[in-house]
Formats: structure tokens, C-alpha cells, sequence
């Protein structure tokens, strides 16, 4: 188990630390936010992180990425969590690359993973029909059509949709709602006719759309992985989706405690600073342990992905639930112990605040996770 | 083959040779192997493992050779207890000079002591009990008062100790003592003391467990060698804050695993309870609780191994002893709560009739439990220490 990053590790940390720091800081998604940018992401930003490799962080050499594998992937995803970074990272970089790498033909990848790796395609998952993540829990219909297939239904919460240039929908070719047998997926253009967007505007300011699909024609070449059975390999993608999640989450909660750390250390009241009061360090020494805890269920998560290992899900599951119950507390206490003062648009605490509640809903929130848990350990 | 193959190979074949057949099963808690002049041994095979054991120093893998340890390296220590794992060994000696005193002794003790004293350890000839806490001096244990005097050819002690383990049972304790009365950390000096000696009277504490593992020791009037001082005089307070480390590395893994084991796991019990609904227990909310208790255990598991890793790659997770405490001893805590509610009137039985011996060993594990964030620094000290040290939070 590799609990210990690699010297080529920290080093694409300590890049991506700057690179975030630097170019991509918390007044990005501010100016995105109240110029209320159509794109929702900055075209400026998502060129240089293109130009830094991880677009194609996850695609092998021979298609023109920089394979740093899950781990890689995690660890940005941990720097750009930390200054709310904006950009297409989850849905392209970790769902569009993953589910392409395993479930794609040859001629799937050949054509679209250099594409990613160079920027020049995004992507977005439409899975989602309830108000809770449900992977099995798809109505929505793909009818043989010709040769091809008529995908008909409604998805919603689809990471940024209005902005994805192909979409990838799991959609039922057979079984019932709630049943894993049956789900396929297609990789639908986002223009195709029968597609309708509608940007949906939500707390975090980032970007997510309700997508709508009135008949929609596509070949049978829009096949991503098997018809039918498709359930294995998108549950997969989906745990390495929930381990980067819970990689931003975590990078989001280290940031809130380390401001909010500086912030107990200068604040005055009663004369004194106020990391002098007790009932304030010893909150503070708690959310410290919660981080450490967090550091190790993350890094065992990207681990089992890295080395492939049978006890993905159950990893997985550990860190996304684990990590966003720490990120809920950490982030409570960061409005809370910033007082006033946190509870205003003009320091930070609000936009952590914001976004933290979005990525625990993102493929699962605790209780779906600790429920998973159990069922995986047979209870 | 590598030299470390050819040891692994040469140790499998002479624990094959040396380890009884009795020392590869389960331990029941009477056979715990302490040591001492004290000690008896029910069974007699205890006192063979631990003499064979101890004859290649491998009760203390790693300490150094000179003074009777084993002298491995790590990898070495690896091996061997890969390979004492494997035949479900049990340890040869369970012992405080083992998880706390040796160490502290390797870094500050002279020469002539570690000569004395370590190999007593290795060889179990010396049970060790702790002389730290003091009825007025708990959590603020700088403020301990026992009395120590300088009489020219030896120390004359006086004062009371509490929460001393096992002293009843022990040969020497380490103590700290005050050797300056006019300030407060560096008045405090580093004593080992015999507990035959006139004047030290040990008397065992009952707690809310019913079990007596704690003593309350007198010291009047006794009389200490001047060799006995540890490290220099009224430096002690370095000293008992190492040792302190090595103490809250022991109690955050204690008990991991007990209890809920013994019964065959908390989600067979909650089956068991609560029925089942295809594999699942039936209650929904008592599932949720196992499985958020679960993560927690696993979480912190991976966080011990990662603070392992992390010191091999000579990073430092800061202040981790403190942490490990911290967290380990209340997840425990939590366990056996959550074990209460899935057990329900069956692990609150005290003794008798309708419970068997397993639940009524819940019931006492539970109590036992509440000073597991109690003992070695309570969890608030633990916070403290994390505030100050690691978070570098200003003192008021």
C-alpha cells in the first residue's frame, strides 16, 4: 500500500500547488462567479492546465497523455480543491477519460482520448434522474432504433453539461429500474438533434445542467462498452470519480482549516487572541485529526485504483463518506469560529462552505457510501 | 537467496524448535507472560518461550546486543515477527519495562544502568510498574509532589503515587520525583525504585470494571541508592515526557480488536439481535452505525500504517503519538457503545446466571474502556498537546 507519495509524486504535487496557487486562486471562481461567465470556467485556465498534462493525466502515452495514473489524478485534484479551481478537471480529465479507457474500443480511444489529453474535447456524465446519486436507478430508455439506438428521458445534475462537447449517457437497453443488468452507455454529441441543455445555477457556483433527451438518434457506433452491460465498468470510473472527489473535498477542508488556523491566531477579543480559549483549540486539535484520518483514507483510495486492487469499491466508499463528513465539520467551523465575518461573501469560509455540500452529493453523499460499505462487507 | 531469506529460513526452523505447541493458541488472560520475581506460571510452557526468547534477545528484537537485546535491524524485526505471526505465537513477555521504560533508559540512562536494567528487561527478571500520577497531580503531572531528599549517600523518598499498574505485582517502579521545590518542570528528577523496599506499600484500587489493575502506592521514608537517579538531577521531566510517547503509542492500540472479536464480530451480533433482511441486519440505523464505526476503525488503522511509513521515509506526521491517543482511545470508547446497543440487556450483565462468559466480558471490556481516554493523558490533554505543539495555538 503506497501511503507515501513517490519523489515523482510530490513533484507533480508541488507543481500543481503552485500552478493553483498562482494562476488559479479563489478570486477566479469569484470573477467567473459576479461576471457570471457563460462557460462557467475560464478558457485561459483550461489551456494551462492542458499545457501541464493533466487533461490527459490518466491517458497512456500512446494517446497522448501523461499517465500519472489515479494517484497523479488524485493529487491534483487535492491542489485545485484547495483554491476552488474551476475547470472541466472532473468531468473530462476523471469521468471522460476514465469511462472512455475502460469501457471504449480500440477505435473509441484511438479517436477521442488524444482529443482530451489536447483539450479539444470536454466532456460531461448524464447519469443522474433523482435528487440522490443512484447508478442503478435509471429510467431512462434507449430503444433499438435501425441499426442504431432512440435514447428518450430526462437527466439532471450532468458536471458541467452545458459546456461538454459529448455527452456520455447511461441510458437502459433492457432489465428495470433499480437493476444493474440492462445499463448502457452512449456517447452522445451535445448538439445532436433531440438534445436539450438547460444550465442549472447552483450553490457552488459551478457549472451543472439538466439534460434532456426527445428521441434521440445516435448509431450503433455510439456504444461505449457493452450493450446491456455496461454496469462493471461504469461503477469502476464511478469509484475513481468518488475518490478524486474526495481528493478536491479534501484539499477544499485542508484549506479552510489552515485559514482558519491563521485566523484563531490574530483575532482579538476580550484582549486576547482568541486561539488562546480552549474550547477553541481543542476544536481546532479535532479537525486536525479529522485531516490526518482524511490524508489516509484518500491516499488508500488512489492507491487501490493505482495497483488495481479488489477492494476498489470498498475503499472508495470509505474515503468518499469518510471525507465528507470531516469536510462537513470542517467547514461548519470554519464559518463559525471566523464568527461575523464568516458568515459574509467577503472572506471565503461561504465558498468552501458552498462547495463541500455540492461534492458530498457528487456520486454519493455518507449515507449512500456507508450503506455501500456495509453491503460490501456483508452486512 | 538473500542474507535476509537466510534469516528468515534460520529463524521459521528455530522457532519450530523452540516455541512450544502451547504457545501457538489463543492466550487466556492468566497466562499473560508479565515476568518478574513475582511471577507464576499456570502454565509452565510460558516461562520456556520466554526463556528461549529471551536467549537470543528476540523479546527485544531490536535493541542493541550489548545490553541483551537482539540487535536486528528492522527488516530483520519484520521477519521475525512475520514469522511468529504465521505460527500464531504467543508474545513471549508482555511487560512495561518492554513498552516503556527500555527505551526511555537506551536514550537517557548511563551506561552502567543500561548495562543492569535492559538486560533485567529482556530477560523478564524485573516487572516495572509506573510511578508518574499523584492524587493532587493528574493531567497537570508537573505538579507532582512526592518528596525527594538528598541525604548524601542515598535519596530519601516520600510522597503517594496513584493509578500505578499492577504494582501490587511489581518489582521496581519508575517514579518521578521532586528534587526542586522552587520551580516546577525542572524540579522534577527520573527514580527507579525497588518495591521490596522498606516503606513502599502498594494497595490495590477497585474500579467501576470490578477489576483491580491499579494500585495506590505509599512512599514513606524510603531509602533509594544514588545510582538509581535516571539522566541528571531535575532533568527528569525530558525524560517522563519520552517515555510518555511511548506510553500513548501503547494505549491508542489497546484493545483494537477485543470484545466484539470475542463474540465473532459486531455485525454477526446486530444479525443475530436484529434479524436479518437478505444479508443485511434489519435495522437499518443500527447498520449505518456499524459501518460509520467500521470506517472509523479502518481509517485509523491506515492512519498508523501511513505514520509508519511516513518515519521509514523520515517525513514526520508531528505530534502523532499524541493524535494516535487521541483518536485511537475514543473510536474504542465508541465501540463499545455502539457494541451496548446492539447487544442490549445482554451486555449488561455484572455476573451469574443468563449471561455467558463472553458477554459478561463486554460488559467489563465496556467499563474498562472509559479510561482508556483517561490514563496516559486524557483526551483533552492529547488536544492540548496538539493545540500547542503541532498547531502552534499561543498559550492564554
Amino acid at each position: 500500500m503506497a501511503l507515501v507519495l513517490t519523489e515523482e509524486q510530490t513533484m507533480l504535487r508541488d507543481m500543481a500547488k503552485d500552478f493553483f496557487t498562482e494562476q488559479v486562486p479563489v478570486t477566479n471562481l469569484r470573477k467567473l462567479r459576479d461576471e457570471e461567465d457563460d462557460l462557467g470556467f475560464d478558457k485561459d485556465v483550461w489551456a494551462q492546465i492542458v499545457e501541464l498534462g493533466f487533461a490527459g493525466i490518466l491517458i497512456p502515452e500512446e494517446h497522448g497523455g501523461t499517465a500519472f495514473g489515479p494517484m497523479g489524478l488524485g493529487i491534483v485534484m487535492t491542489e485545485a480543491g484547495r483554491t476552488l479551481a474551476a475547470s472541466p478537471l472532473y468531468s473530462t480529465a476523471v469521468l471522460g477519460a476514465g469511462l472512455i479507457l475502460a469501457a471504449g474500443s480500440e477505435a473509441q480511444k484511438a479517436a477521442l482520448l488524444p482529443k482530451i489529453a489536447a483539450g479539444e474535447m470536454l466532456t460531461a456524465l448524464a447519469l443522474e434522474e433523482t435528487n440522490h446519486h443512484n447508478p442503478v436507478n435509471v429510467a431512462m430508455a434507449a430503444e433499438k432504433s435501425g441499426d442504431g439506438y432512440k435514447l428518450s428521458g430526462e437527466k439532471k445534475f450532468v458536471i458541467d453539461g452545458h459546456i461538454a462537447d459529448t455527452l456520455i449517457v447511461v441510458a437502459r437497453t433492457g432489465g428495470q429500474t433499480d437493476e444493474a443488468q440492462g445499463l448502457s452507455m452512449f456517447l452522445v454529441d451535445a448538439k445532436a438533434k433531440g438534445v436539450t441543455i438547460t444550465r442549472t445555477h447552483m450553490v457552488d457556483s459551478r457549472n451543472a445542467a439538466i439534460v434532456a433527451f426527445d428521441g434521440v438518434e445516435v448509431g450503433a457506433d455510439a456504444a461505449l462498452g457493452a450493450i446491456g452491460a455496461a454496469y462493471p465498468e461504469l461503477e469502476n470510473v464511478l469509484d475513481l470519480g468518488r475518490a478524486c472527489i474526495a481528493a478536491e473535498m479534501l484539499g477544499g477542508a485542508e484549506a479552510v482549516f489552515d485559514t482558519t488556523l491563521e485566523y484563531l491566531k490574530e483575532r482579538k477579543q476580550f484582549g486576547v487572541i482568541i486561539g488562546t480559549f480552549q474550547a477553541l483549540k481543542h476544536r481546532a486539535a479535532e479537525m486536525f485529526c479529522e485531516l490526518e484520518i482524511c490524508r489516509s483514507v484518500v491516499l488508500e483510495a488512489l492507491s487501490a485504483l493505482d495497483e488495481r486492487r479488489n477492494d476498489i469499491p470498498r475503499a472508495s466508499s470509505l474515503a468518499k463518506a469518510r471525507v465528507g463528513e470531516a469536510a462537513r465539520l470542517i467547514t461548519n467551523e470554519g464559518v463559525q469560529m471566523h464568527g461575523g465575518i464568516g458568515m459574509t461573501d467577503a472572506v471565503d469560509m461561504g465558498l468552501y462552505l458552498k462547495r463541500a455540500r455540492v461534492q458530498a452529493q457528487m456520486l454519493g453523499d455518507s449515507n449512500f457510501h456507508r450503506a455501500r460499505y456495509a453491503d460490501l462487507g456483508g452486512y | 537467496m538473500t542474507a535476509l531469506d537466510n534469516f528468515r529460513e534460520e529463524t521459521r526452523a528455530w522457532l519450530e524448535e523452540n516455541c512450544p505447541e502451547s504457545m501457538r493458541t489463543p492466550m487466556p488472560e492468566r497466562e499473560m507472560p508479565w515476568g518478574g520475581r513475582r511471577a507464576k506460571y499456570p502454565n509452565p510452557d510460558t516461562k520456556v518461550w520466554m526463556d528461549n526468547m529471551a536467549s537470543r534477545g528476540w523479546t527485544a528484537p531490536e535493541w542493541p546486543a550489548e545490553y541483551g537485546g537482539g540487535g536486528l535491524s528492522k527488516d530483520e524485526a519484520k521477519v521475525l515477527q512475520e514469522e511468529l505471526a504465521r505460527i500464531n505465537a504467543r508474545p513471549a513477555l508482555t511487560s512495561f519495562g518492554l513498552w516503556m521504560l527500555g527505551p526511555a533508559l537506551l536514550e537517557f540512562a548511563s551506561e552502567e544502568q543500561k548495562q543492569k536494567y535492559i538486560r533485567e528487561i529482556v530477560n523478564g527478571e524485573i516487572r516495572w510498574c509506573q510511578g508518574y500520577s499523584e492524587p493532587g497531580a493528574g493531567s497537570d503531572l508537573a505538579g507532582l509532589q512526592t518528596k525527594c531528599e538528598d541525604k548524601g549517600d542515598h535519596y530519601l523518598v516520600n510522597g503517594q503515587k496513584v493509578w500505578t499498574s499492577y504494582a501490587d505485582q511489581c518489582d521496581m517502579i519508575f517514579c518521578l520525583v521532586r528534587t526542586d521545590t522552587s520551580v516546577k518542570h525542572d524540579g522534577i528528577s527520573f527514580l527507579l525504585i525497588d518495591m521490596d523496599n522498606e516503606g513502599v506499600e502498594a494497595r490495590p484500587i477497585k474500579l467501576i470494571s470490578g477489576a483491580s489493575p491499579f494500585c495506590e502506592t505509599f512512599l514513606t521514608d524510603v531509602k533509594v541508592p544514588k545510582e538509581n537517579l535516571v539522566g541528571e538531577l531535575n532533568k527528569g521531566w525530558t525524560i517522563a515526557k519520552r517515555l510518555l510517547e511511548h506510553e500513548r503509542s501503547m494505549i491508542s492500540g489497546m484493545g483494537m480488536g477485543a470484545g466484539a472479536a470475542s463474540m465473532g464480530g459486531m455485525e454477526a451480533v446486530a444479525k443475530e439481535n436484529f434479524g436479518t433482511d437478505g444479508d443485511k441486519i434489519a435495522d437499518s440505523s443500527i447498520r449505518q452505525a456499524i459501518a460509520e464505526h467500521k470506517m472509523d476503525q479502518q481509517a485509523f488503522g491506515l492512519t498508523l500504517k501511513r505514520a509508519s511509513a511516513e518515519a521509514k521515509a523520515g517525513q514526520g506526521m508531528g505530534a502523532a503519538a499524541s493524535m494516535f491517543k487521541y483518536y485511537g482511545t475514543e473510536v474504542n470508547k465508541r465501540r463499545f457503545e455502539l457494541l451496548l446497543d446492539v447487544m442490549g440487556t445482554q451486555a449488561l450483565g455484572w455476573e451469574g446466571e443468563g449471561f455467558d462468559s463472553k458477554e459478561l466480558s463486554v460488559t467489563r471490556s465496556w467499563l474498562r474502556s472509559k479510561g482508556n481516554s483517561i490514563e496516559g493523558g486524557t483526551s483533552e490533554v492529547q488536544l492540548n498537546v496538539i493545540a500547542k505543539r503541532v498547531l502552534g495555538l499561543p498559550d492564554a
